[in-house]
């Protein structure tokens, strides 16, 4: 198997990398301006990401409430990425929750600010129509 | 353009099993197994906050364990972003290992330098071994095929008994079917 990276030995131990490398690639690949990645780049980033997985699980555990009752809750995450400075690239993806009625309330007030805005914009039309 | 992070997940099972290496699952794994998981994330992590080891017993909520997954692929994009600019840097296209060691530090997760280094010993390691490994099958085969050139003659002689050998094979099964 061309992903894996030292694969399982027949006494178990731990392989080096677990992620599927192919995949990573891709997502790496994805990203803009990268041209070539060196296999050893490769092994590192997937090595990199699972470190982060159980950093930010653990982390996210500790600090979380979902403590007393023994269980990892997405609250947990969500909170992380608020708080935390080094996790703070993931709170665009780990929102917070809300309740439906306060999201209802906020699309309102974002649908009536646009509103004003394009008032103002029609009014600077009209201006420069006329000069 | 990049895709959107949905788009680029990472399977779901290996994810559970590193998240559960981090934080002791309950059930279904065996008291050695979960040791041995403990030894093995303080080997490859070297990080004091895992000596106070979490108690056992913790589950994941399916919903966390997605969030982790995408936040995993944001990481790798990230990370990825972060060491194009230090390989720019040096005038390279190619990404190197040294580029996503430098990515580390800048994203603020200098934990993570040290296991990496350590881990890229072990690859460079193994790739080596394996290197070795197939120069050496190499000169083997060519060794063989030298003797082989020479055994040649011998060998027609050889095929021929063994046809008949199958031949009487054959002749025995038809005997056990009857």
């Amino acid at each position: 198997m061309a992903d894996a990276v030292v694969g399982k030995d027949k006494c178990g131990e731990q392989r080096l990398v677990s992620l599927p490398l192919s995949r990573i690639r891709v997502i790496m690949k994805s990203s803009p301006e990268v041209s070539s990645i060196n296999q050893e780049a490769l092994v590192l980033t997937a090595k990199a990401t699972e470190l982060f997985v159980q950093y930010l699980a653990t982390y996210s555990y500790r600090h979380g409430s979902g403590k007393e009752k023994k269980v990892l809750t997405y609250s947990d995450l969500a909170n992380t990425a608020e708080k935390s400075e080094t996790f703070q690239f993931l709170t665009d993806i780990l929102p917070k929750k809300i309740l439906a009625s306060k999201y209802l309330k906020m699309l309102k007030e974002e649908k009536r600010e646009e509103d004003e805005e394009n008032d103002n914009d029609n009014e600077s039309d009209h201006d420069e129509a006329e000069s | 353009m990049a895709e959107r992070p949905e788009d680029l997940n990472l399977p779901n099972a290996v994810i559970t099993r590193i998240i559960k290496e981090a934080v002791s699952s309950s059930g279904g794994r065996g008291a050695d197994e979960r040791a041995r998981g403990k030894q093995v994330l303080e080997r490859q992590l070297c990080l004091p906050s895992v000596s106070s080891q979490l108690p056992d017993g913790v589950n994941i909520s399916k919903e966390a364990r997605s969030a982790i997954s995408r936040a995993a692929s944001v990481f790798v994009l990230y990370a990825t972003s972060c060491a194009n600019n230090f390989a720019m840097k040096g005038k390279r296209k190619t990404l190197n290992a040294s580029d996503v060691l430098s990515a580390m530090e800048e994203m603020e997760f200098q934990r993570f330098v040290t296991p990496l280094k350590e881990a890229l010993e072990a690859y460079r390691r193994e790739q080596k071994g394996k290197k070795e490994a197939s120069e050496q099958k190499k000169k083997d085969k060519d060794k063989k095929t030298d003797s082989e050139e020479q055994d040649k003659s011998r060998d027609e002689d050889n095929d021929e008994d063994e046809e008949r050998l199958e031949e009487e094979e054959q002749n025995e099964e038809e005997e056990v079917d009857n």
